[in-house]
């Protein structure tokens, strides 16, 4: 069981809520990955304050875990005032923070981010930071209270899979009792399968579901890899040599020549 | 009055928050209100007094990452 904050989940995929072709499919994606964790975001009403209660009646029916964001935010003060009102919405002290810092590549403001981080945690939030692989800013962020980790292995959105592996064992090597989650740039069941591989305890996906061809066979596909990844990192890999080692035993061999 | 509402320059006669929201037929338990920056809880609404100029977000759950 993964464990953040307090809350014990079977499921090691969290799921974001965003681009799919329709509601429905998004329920299927949720029932058929079985994801216990689902992103919501917050955004300005128009008059008559009717399409986000649909949205969140919707989502409260699907019984998961709600992890809101501060997607957008671009200022320490952005991410804390949004993260407040996450709050007051779903109840919940769960934030996903981002501060984005770069508009091309939707980088963090590490930075803010560690700003805002020490403020809502100060504040009773449980804060899941989108972050970079740096060990530095992971431990800032677990200087101001942070529990769980989000590194990106790729920009978000970009499907380009992990960019830098040695950063990645780095960081699971350097952190080995925090709980890490990928968070953003994955594009195929294979780079799933790979970080969870590497140790990482989670992966949180988005676009590479609701962008695919089938969204609910793919949420599938990511729930088979990422248990076959985790498996297999459990398990115990073998690290791989230069040179060939034989599989059938060598001693009795026949001579026959 | 002159309100700045979802970025929106907006004539308002409402007197508190609570009013501005029913007068322009917002409703449920699933908003969450911010003035000038600062968050105004649920129960705070019908107490907070508006004035000229006020920057108001009214925002509601939607689908993100």
């Amino acid at each position: 069981m993964l464990e953040l904050y307090g809350a014990k989940v079977s499921s090691r995929l969290l799921l974001g809520t965003a681009r799919y072709p329709s509601p429905a499919i998004l329920a299927d994606a949720v029932r058929v990955s079985k994801t216990e964790i689902l992103t919501v975001s917050l955004r300005r009403e128009t008059a008559g304050g009717k399409q986000g209660g649909a949205f969140f009646q919707m989502i409260r029916d699907l019984g998961t875990r709600i992890l809101p964001n501060t997607a957008g935010c671009h200022t320490a003060s952005e991410a804390v005032l949004t993260a407040q009102m996450a709050r007051e919405v779903f109840g919940t002290n769960w934030i996903k923070l981002e501060v984005i810092g770069h508009h091309d590549t939707l980088q963090p403001d590490v930075f803010a981010l560690v700003d805002a981080a020490r403020i809502l945690c100060a504040d009773g939030f449980e804060v899941f930071p989108y972050t970079t692989d740096d060990l530095v800013v992971g431990e800032k962020l677990l200087d101001a209270g942070c529990k769980v980790l989000m590194p990106w292995c790729a920009p978000i959105g970009s499907a380009m899979g992990p960019q830098n592996i040695p950063a990645l064992r780095s960081m699971r090597a350097h952190f080995p009792d925090v709980p890490l989650i990928i968070d953003a740039g994955l594009g195929r069941p294979s780079h799933a399968a790979l970080v969870m591989e590497l140790g990482f305890d989670a992966v949180l996906l988005n676009t590479a579901v609701a962008g695919a061809g089938d969204p609910v066979q793919m949420a599938g596909a990511f729930a088979n890899a990422i248990e076959a990844g985790h498996s297999g990192y459990k398990a115990g890999l073998l690290e791989p040599r230069d040179m060939a080692v034989p599989s059938t035993p060598i001693i009795g061999k026949a001579v026959f020549s | 009055m002159r309100l700045i509402v979802n970025g929106e320059d907006q004539d308002i006669a409402s007197q508190t928050l609570a009013e501005l929201l029913i007068s322009l037929d917002y409703e449920g338990d699933w908003l969450a209100t911010a003035v000038n920056g600062e968050i105004v809880h649920r129960d705070d609404r019908a107490a907070f007094d508006l004035n000229d100029h006020d920057r108001i977000e009214i925002l509601s759950p939607m689908q993100g990452g």
